[in-house]
């Protein structure tokens, strides 16, 4: 019999009341018919469906109530499933976002074991890729280490493609044989280079992506063998990966082997390599590390002209994210996090004042026999129908905010760009919806249940103390929650705006710029590149509109490395790694049609000529640095391996950024380059047109110019300046759009939340308030009253709120730009806005307060 | 406005384990087990009503207004303990009408020709 009653509580409790003991009984009739054994098999296979099918009558039965009640009460449930929704789309939205960058595993196999290595300062400060490897260093860090399965090399290498149309600028890498088996990524159509032979048989062949086999080859599966001319050269087609492969980031188009013969080891100065290795099954990323210094602390040693004050910067490729983009995710779950708590709180007011306002209809329903569980059933099943709308209505806006959401991914990921909501993501909508759903239906739904019904009729529309305290506890937190937010949006808005102002050094107003790479070896000497940048540039400088027109070998903010050492006669020998200069070949006209001021003789001229003295223009700071309060017109001083006479003097600019240190400017004459041949990061390449007004128009004559002056030369990166100058705090303003609607959405919630309350207190109280204007009191007191009210639950927000968001913007101080987190402005425009929307919430139930008939409130109950 | 009409076409067709508990209660005052036994009997032990399936019917029909639950016991012969279910009207003619619309189902059959297999 034990066994009988035990299964009966399968049954909801209010069948159980019902029919328990006539079920029990008929089982004990059954026991006797059948013997005990036979009774309890049937017993078991007659409850467990029917049990079942009672809880699914009573699911559909609350659902269709449910359906009544909440058409009954349209505002209410549009309000609810509004809520819901922003709280479950803020969240989901963000979550993927976080999700896609911080969480998911990278497209590589067994991706935590794969790790990257830099060259960094010896004290091991610095974080991410300081400086770029030299081959001999790589190959010390390769064969001298234990803790590596494998290591791979790879370099930038965009090159000019000439294929049928248009000739284009590709972004592809140079990368060793080894690079790919690293990865663990097998190629999706043929080989990758091969690792056995030196890699010497593959020099004249490639990979392509995913992208540029569509693109290029339309997809076509016969590709193998195709070739493709690259600067000119001609490489055949080995393999094509596949669509996920990124690597290292979503710029690579292709990849061509990257071949070291003996003399490229013969510099450890000489960095240009990026390498990316695997940890051998069960060694840590601590020991790698180790390892790897042990290989650097011996490097310092036998060779310390170059490694003296080299070290190395080592981490996995999984952390190759920025920490202010990390930092900004946080914020931003954080933020949505406080988007949910802010949802939860104006459900659950929501629910209550419901709860309330249904108190009499429950309290009725329990006195004509409805079971307690049965009613908090139902209450439970509004919630969750609300939450679930709400949730689907959450998902929707989420696919919306997206695109906004997708700028937040760093560029730097090996990494596809824009996150796709996928499952894992709607699972967790579905938790944050059964959050919202389940928790706060759950706290109306425990109270009403709690209430007898005798107590709650006799109480009538009055409604009980504790319960008004609850509601004004969760109007503060919703306070607290929006100034939080406030105060990290202003507080970043305060940044931006800081780092807008600072100046860039040069104007960037109707700046046209655009890129002619030239290629190697057709441009390698001197002679045909001034043929060519004479040839545009007078060309240009002819076009209607234009005022200046100059070459450089590369745009502020666009090249932000390009860092050569200098030797200052009288100056002890310099470390080029820590006073480097920024070192640029430029034609005449730069100085003017970037606006960069001459402060001191003269600029670069056309008979700056190999044959003639060979000189340099120099930034301000070089001055302060070398000859402070000394004459610099005149001096020399040595960089790349000549010794240049300085004629004047430019003012400093922000070459690498506006956020970041910049080191002293040195411009030389295009026309002079050094004997020691140019990388391709120096040879002029960037046009710069200062043209006002015109903006893009100018383009099709200057693409023209530029295909009469070589057929093959493509023109890629076409931008304006100011694109560049808006560029720098890009990052910061689309992470600024997304806190900044958060916040406002959360004021918004606060102020709803704030009306609410307000207004259904003065429902409630219409009796007393009635009272109180029979007896003499004025209406501007009674309203007076209600927006005191007001004010005290906003200021018991406030407080807190600002200690949180003092807190906040403390752990996100790296963001702010030098604004200190207690910025009085900020917290006192915050709190400003947060005080006038409670006003506002206040102003409806202020005003119907003052209205109160005393006589029908009396009349009312 | 729904008429009685509807509410009553809205029931059919009846479960037949609906069907045969308001045939139970057609002429009689009956407690579930009796309920059980009275189905049992009357379709020759071919029909046997499991417990949980009779009173989620009960309750199912409770609420529908087929049947009520009777309040008192009528005779001394009653176990004080029973609950003892009724036939409500709505019930006898939410039963007649299911009989029509299986009387009209086999007049159709028989129409089309079909003959029952001898028994």
């Amino acid at each position: 019999m034990r066994f009988y009653r035990a299964l009966l509580r399968l049954y909801p409790e209010s069948f159980r009341a019902d029919y328990a003991a006539e079920l029990a009984r008929t089982f004990e009739e059954n026991v006797r018919h059948r013997g005990r054994f036979g009774a309890m098999v049937a017993a078991v296979a007659d409850v467990v469906p029917n049990a079942l099918a009672v809880h699914w009558a009573i699911l559909l039965q609350d659902l269709r109530f449910t359906a009544r009640t909440l058409n009954g009460s349209r505002g209410f449930a549009i309000a609810a499933v509004l809520i819901t929704a922003l709280g479950v789309g803020a969240n989901t939205a963000t979550f993927s976002v976080a999700d896609f960058v911080l969480l998911r595993p990278l497209p590589f196999k067994d991706p935590n074991a794969i790790v990257r290595l830099c060259e960094g300062p010896r004290d091991g400060s610095g974080w991410g890729c300081m400086n770029e490897l030299s081959p001999a260093n790589f190959r010390n860090a390769a064969t001298d280490t234990r803790s590596f399965e494998g290591w791979g090399a790879f370099t930038g290498a965009s090159v000019n493609m000439v294929g049928s149309g248009e000739p284009v600028r590709i972004g592809g890498y140079r990368v060793t044989a080894q690079l790919f088996p690293v990865l663990g990524v097998p190629p999706m159509i043929g080989r990758t280079f091969d690792t056995t032979q030196a890699g010497a048989a593959d020099a004249a062949s490639l990979v392509l992506s995913w992208g540029l086999w569509q693109t290029q080859f339309g997809g076509d599966q016969q590709v193998l063998g195709k070739t493709l001319r690259l600067d000119g050269v001609p490489y055949s087609v080995i393999g094509v990966m596949p669509r996920t492969f990124q690597f290292p980031d979503e710029g690579a188009q292709l990849w061509m082997p990257l071949i070291f013969r003996d003399d490229d080891y013969s510099d450890r100065g000489d960095t240009y390599i990026h390498a990316v290795g695997r940890l051998k099954n069960g060694v840590t990323f601590e020991q790698g590390r180790a390892d790897l210094a042990a290989v650097f602390d011996r490097l310092a040693r036998d060779f310390p002209e170059t490694n003296a004050e080299t070290g190395f910067s080592y981490f996995r490729q999984r952390d190759f994210v920025l920490p202010q983009f990390r930092l900004m995710l946080l914020a931003l779950t954080g933020a949505s996090l406080c988007m949910l708590l802010l949802t939860c709180a104006n459900i659950a007011n929501l629910l209550l004042a419901r709860a309330a306002s249904r108190e009499r209809e429950l309290a009725v329903r329990a006195s004509l026999g409805a079971g307690r569980d049965r009613l908090v059933r139902q209450m439970l099943t509004e919630s969750v129908v609300l939450a679930v709308m709400g949730a689907v209505a959450g998902v929707v806006a989420a696919a919306l905010a997206m695109p906004l959401l997708s700028r937040l991914v760093p560029p730097t990921m090996p990494l596809a760009s824009v996150p796709v909501l996928d499952i894992r993501v709607f699972a967790i909508a579905a938790v944050f919806a059964l959050l919202t759903g389940l928790g706060f239906g759950l706290l109306p739904a425990i109270r009403v249940g709690g209430t007898t019904g005798f107590e709650a009729l006799r109480e009538g529309a009055r409604g009980g103390g504790r319960r008004q305290r609850l509601r004004s506890t969760l109007v503060a937190l919703e306070v607290a929650v929006s100034v939080m937010l406030l105060v990290s949006s202003g507080l970043l808005i305060r940044a931006v705006l800081r780092v807008q102002a600072i100046d860039p050094g040069f104007t960037s107003d109707g700046v046209l710029t655009l890129r002619t790479a030239l290629p190697s070896p057709k441009y390698d000497s001197a002679a045909p590149r001034a043929v060519f940048y004479d040839r545009v540039l007078s060309q240009v400088r002819a076009l209607p509109g234009v005022e200046q027109a100059a070459y450089t070998s590369g745009l502020p903010m666009v090249l932000t490395g390009g860092i050569a050492g200098v030797v200052v006669p009288g100056y002890p020998e310099q470390n080029r790694r820590r006073d480097g200069v920024s070192f640029r070949l430029i034609s005449e006209d730069f100085f003017d049609a970037l606006r960069i001021p001459l402060k001191m003789g003269r600029d670069l001229e056309e008979n700056d000529t190999p044959d003639r003295q060979l000189v340099a223009v120099v930034s301000e700071s070089f001055v302060e640095h070398y000859w402070p309060g000394q004459d610099p017109i005149g001096r020399t001083f040595e960089v790349r391996a000549q010794s240049r006479t300085v004629v004047g003097v430019v003012a400093d600019i922000k070459v690498r950024g506006l956020e970041r240190s910049n080191e002293p400017q040195v411009y030389i004459p295009a026309r002079q380059p050094p004997d020691d041949g140019l990388g391709g990061l120096y040879v002029p390449k960037d046009l710069v047109i200062r043209a006002p007004g015109q903006g893009l128009a100018l383009l099709p004559a200057v693409r023209e110019i530029i295909r009469t002056a070589d057929v093959e030369q493509p023109v890629s990166s076409v931008r304006m300046m100011s694109a560049v100058l808006e560029g720098q705090t890009e990052t910061r303003t689309a992470q600024l759009r997304v806190l900044g609607a958060l916040a406002i959405l959360a004021l918004l919630l606060a102020g709803v939340g704030i009306h609410g309350l307000l207004a259904f207190t003065v429902a409630q109280r219409g009796r007393e308030i009635g009272v109180r204007l029979a007896l003499g009191a004025q209406p501007s007191l009674v309203a007076r009253m209600v927006v005191s009210e007001a004010a005290r639950l906003t200021i018991l927000g406030i407080v807190p709120g600002l200690i949180g968001a003092w807190a906040a913007a403390r752990a996100m101080r790296a963001l702010l730009f030098g604004i200190p987190p207690e910025d009085p402005l900020t917290i006192v425009a915050a709190a400003a806005l947060c005080l006038a929307t409670a006003m506002l919430g206040a102003l409806r139930p202020a005003i119907r307060a003052a209205r109160v008939n005393p006589i029908s409130a009396l009349k009312a109950d | 406005m729904p008429s009685e009409f509807d509410d009553v076409q809205a029931m059919l067709p009846l479960p037949p384990a609906t069907f045969h508990i308001l045939l139970a209660l057609t002429n009689d005052v009956r407690h579930g087990y009796a309920i059980i036994q009275d189905v049992e009997t009357r379709t020759n032990g071919e029909l046997r009503l499991s417990a949980g399936t009779l009173y989620r019917s009960v309750a199912r029909m409770v609420e529908q207004g087929l049947i009520a639950e009777v309040a008192k016991r009528r005779t001394a012969a009653d176990d004080e303990r029973r609950r003892y279910y009724r036939i409500t009207p709505f019930g006898t003619t939410v039963a007649r009408a299911e009989m029509r619309r299986l009387t009209d189902l086999v007049r159709l059959a028989h129409a089309s020709g079909l003959k029952p297999r001898p028994a």
